[in-house]
C-alpha cells in the first residue's frame, strides 16, 4: 500500500506543477505587453503599472517564475486590485461556500442516484428500470443554470416553499468562523440560524445535484448488473443463500466500489457547476469572486482562483484514489 | 431446377459476405433499428433545418424592440411570449438556433482536430512523446472545466469566438484519450505493420491505416460532445462572457430571463427547453451510435 501511495504521489507532482506553470504561461504570454492586453486599452499609465506590479510582469521570466512558484508555497497569492485585500483570505471566505454547496449537491446526489441505480439494476426491464434510464439521460441533458431558475419560480416562487435567492435571510447575522455556513450556523448554538442556512442551501444543492445523480444512478445500474453477473454471486445463489442475502451481503458492497471513483471524477464538474448555481441564486462563493475579478479585470484574483481550485481537485481526487485503492485490493496490487 | 437450387443455396464466400458484413454497414443497419437512435436523429434534423432557415420559420425580426408589448404571456400572436424589450422569444429560440449549433459545433471540432492530433501522435511514437503529451492532458483536465473556460475568456475577452475556443481548449483531453487508446489497440495489429514494413511513411501510416480503423469511437465521443459543448458554450453565453447581447443565444436568453423568473417565466422556460431538446437529441444519437459502431454487439 505504502507503495502504491508513493507512486501516486509522485504521479501528482508533476501534474501540480504543470498546472501552476499554465496558468502562469498563460498570462504572460499574450503577444505584445500582457499588462496593457490585460489592464484594457482605455487603462491609464497608473492602471498598467499597476497591473504590472501586481502580476510581477516587470521582471525577466525565469525570475518571475521561481518568484510565482515560491510565493505559491508560502501560501502567499498576493492582493487584488479591485479590492486591495489579501487574496488568501478572500478565497478562503468565497471558496468554502462553494464547496459546502458542492458537498450538499454530492450527497442529495448518492442518496438518490445510488438507490435508483441499484433498483435499476435489481428491477431489470420494469418501469423502474425505464424510469431510471430516462430520469439520466434527461438529466445530464439539462443545463444547471437552467435547472435552477425553474426551481425557483416552481418551489421558490409558485409553491413558497424555499427562498428564491441568496445565501441567508436579509438581516441574519452568522458570525464567519469557518466560512461554511451551515457549520457557522451550529457553531452560534442558534437552531433558526442553522434552519435558515440549511432552507436557503436545499434549492441550490438540489440544482446542482442533478447531473451527478443522472451519472451515479447510470454508474451505479452497470456496476451492480456487472457483479449480478459475477461467478461468486452465482455461487452465493446455489448456497441457498436468499435474494435479499445475496444482495445486500454480497453483490452490494462490490458493486459501490466503482462509484467512488466517480466522486472524484465528478468533483471538477460539480465545481464547475457550482460557479453556474451560485449566480442563477445569488449566493456567495467563488463563482462570483471569479466573475466580479473579470468584470474589475482583476486579474491577480483570476489567476489565484484557478490555481488554488485546480490544486484542490488534484489533491481530492489524489485521495479518492487512495480510497479507492483501499476498499479495492485489485487496484493497489495491479 | 439447377438453377435454382444455385440461388436457394448460396457458396461459403457468399454466405461469408451475407454473414459478416462491413463494419459500418452492419452499424448503419443497427443504428436505423434504433428507435431512440432515430428519434434524436429526427430532433437533430428538425433543429439543423430550424437553424437554416431561420429568416423563414421565425415570424417576426429576432432583435427588434417594441415596448408596447414587452413580456407578453405566449399567445396565438407570440407563441412563446416577448420578452423585456418585447422581441418575440420564439423568433430569438429559432435564431438562437444558428447560434447555439455552430457555437456547439465549432467547440467539439476545436477539441476533435487538436484531441486527434495529440492522441495519435503520443500513441504512435510512444515513449517520452506519450509521457509529455498525456501528462498535459492531465493538468489540462485537472482544472474544473468551467473554471478553465472562465480563465482562457478573462485573457482572451469575451464574445462568441473565445467561448469557442476556451470550451473546445477544455474538451482536448477527453478526445485525446480517446483516441491514444484506440490507435494503440489497433497500432499493433498486422496491417499496420504490413504498412510499415513495404515502406510507408509515418504520416500515410497514421493517417491512412490507422485513423479510418479508430473513427468508430472518435464518432461517439464527438456526437456526445457536441450536446455538451451546446451546455458549456450557454453556460459562459448566461455568466456574460460568450455571445454578447442584442444576438440571440440560448444562454445570454437565460440570463435575462433569470430577472423575470417570477413574473414572466417564459423568457427563460423555452431557450432552456430548446437546450434540453438538442442535448438529448445528440445524447440518444451518441448512445445509439455507440451500440451500432460496437464490434462486440455486431
Amino acid at each position: 500500500m505504502r507503495g502504491y501511495i508513493l507512486r501516486r504521489i509522485a504521479y501528482v507532482l508533476p501534474v501540480l506543477l504543470g498546472v501552476v506553470t499554465v496558468v502562469f504561461l498563460a498570462l504572460r504570454l499574450i503577444p505584445g505587453d500582457p499588462a496593457i492586453a490585460l489592464a484594457g486599452e482605455k487603462a491609464s499609465a497608473e492602471q498598467i503599472e499597476q497591473m504590472r506590479e501586481a502580476l510581477g510582469l516587470n521582471r525577466p521570466l525565469p525570475v518571475q517564475y521561481v518568484e510565482f512558484i515560491g510565493r505559491l508555497a508560502s501560501g502567499d497569492l498576493g492582493r487584488s486590485i479591485r479590492t486591495g485585500g489579501d487574496i488568501r483570505q478572500e478565497l478562503i471566505e468565497n471558496f468554502a461556500p462553494t464547496i459546502e454547496l458542492s458537498i450538499a449537491a454530492l450527497l442529495i446526489a448518492l442518496a438518490v442516484g445510488l438507490p435508483a441505480g441499484i433498483l435499476a439494476a435489481l428491477r431489470r426491464r420494469t418501469p423502474i428500470e425505464y424510469g431510471t434510464m430516462i430520469g439520466s439521460l434527461v438529466g445530464i441533458s439539462m443545463p444547471v443554470f437552467w435547472i435552477g431558475l425553474m426551481l425557483i419560480y416552481w418551489l421558490g416562487a409558485r409553491a413558497a416553499w424555499f427562498p428564491l435567492s441568496g445565501t441567508a435571510s436579509a438581516g441574519l447575522d452568522i458570525p464567519a468562523r469557518t466560512h461554511f455556513y451551515t457549520i457557522d450556523g451550529l457553531l452560534t448554538g442558534d437552531f433558526a440560524v442553522f434552519g435558515d442556512v440549511l432552507w436557503h442551501l436545499v434549492l441550490p444543492a438540489i440544482t446542482l445535484s442533478t447531473i451527478t445523480m443522472a451519472i451515479v444512478s447510470r454508474m451505479a445500474r452497470s456496476s451492480m448488473l456487472e457483479v449480478l453477473g459475477s461467478d461468486y454471486l452465482v455461487t452465493a445463489r446455489a448456497k441457498g443463500l436468499s435474494a435479499r442475502t445475496v444482495v445486500l451481503r454480497h453483490a452490494l458492497k462490490n458493486a459501490l466500489i466503482p462509484v467512488v471513483t466517480v466522486i472524484g471524477l465528478q468533483l471538477g464538474a460539480l465545481l464547475s457547476g457550482a460557479v453556474l448555481t451560485e449566480t442563477v441564486f445569488g449566493r456567495v462563493g467563488v463563482g462570483r469572486y471569479v466573475l466580479n475579478a473579470i468584470t474589475a479585470r482583476d486579474y491577480p484574483v483570476v489567476q489565484a482562483t484557478v490555481i488554488v481550485v485546480a490544486l484542490f481537485v488534484v489533491v481530492i481526487s489524489l485521495v479518492v484514489d487512495l480510497v479507492y485503492a483501499i476498499l479495492d485490493p485489485r487496484i493497489r496490487y495491479a | 431446377m439447377a438453377g435454382a437450387s444455385a440461388t436457394a443455396v448460396p457458396s461459403p464466400v457468399d454466405a461469408g459476405a451475407q454473414a459478416a458484413p462491413s463494419l459500418w454497414v452492419a452499424a448503419r443497419r443497427r443504428f436505423l433499428r434504433s428507435a431512440t437512435g432515430m428519434l434524436g436523429a429526427t430532433l437533430l434534423v428538425l433543429f439543423g433545418l430550424m437553424a437554416i432557415f431561420a429568416g423563414q420559420v421565425s415570424p417576426y425580426d429576432p432583435i427588434h424592440q417594441d415596448f408596447r408589448i414587452e413580456r407578453e404571456a405566449p399567445s396565438a400572436t407570440h407563441l412563446m411570449g416577448t420578452d423585456e424589450f418585447g422581441r418575440d422569444v420564439f423568433s430569438r429560440v429559432v435564431w438562437g438556433a444558428r447560434v447555439s449549433l455552430q457555437a456547439g459545433g465549432v467547440a467539439a471540432s476545436i477539441a476533435l482536430v487538436a484531441g486527434l492530433f495529440l492522441g495519435m501522435t503520443a500513441a504512435y511514437y510512444r515513449g517520452r512523446t506519450d509521457g509529455l503529451v498525456m501528462r498535459s492532458m492531465d493538468v489540462l483536465l485537472s482544472f474544473p472545466y468551467l473554471l478553465l473556460a472562465i480563465g482562457i475568456v478573462a485573457i482572451l475577452g469575451r464574445g462568441l469566438l473565445t467561448a469557442m475556443i476556451a470550451i473546445g481548449i477544455v474538451y482536448i483531453p477527453n478526445y485525446a484519450r480517446v483516441v491514444r487508446g484506440a490507435v494503440l489497440s489497433v497500432g499493433a495489429r498486422d496491417f499496420v505493420e504490413a504498412a510499415r514494413a513495404v515502406g510507408a511513411r509515418d504520416r500515410r501510416v497514421m493517417w491512412q491505416h490507422v485513423l479510418p480503423n479508430v473513427l468508430a469511437p472518435i464518432i461517439v465521443q464527438a456526437t456526445l460532445n457536441i450536446g455538451t459543448a451546446i451546455i458549456d458554450t450557454a453556460g459562459l453565453s448566461f455568466l456574460g462572457l460568450g455571445t454578447q447581447p442584442p444576438t440571440p443565444d440560448w444562454g445570454n436568453m437565460l440570463s435575462a430571463g433569470r430577472s423575470y423568473i417570477i413574473d414572466s417565466p417564459w423568457i427563460a422556460t423555452f431557450p432552456g427547453l430548446a437546450i434540453l431538446a438538442t442535448v438529448l437529441a445528440f445524447n440518444l444519437v451518441g448512445d445509439a451510435l455507440r451500440d451500432a459502431l460496437d464490434p462486440r454487439l455486431l
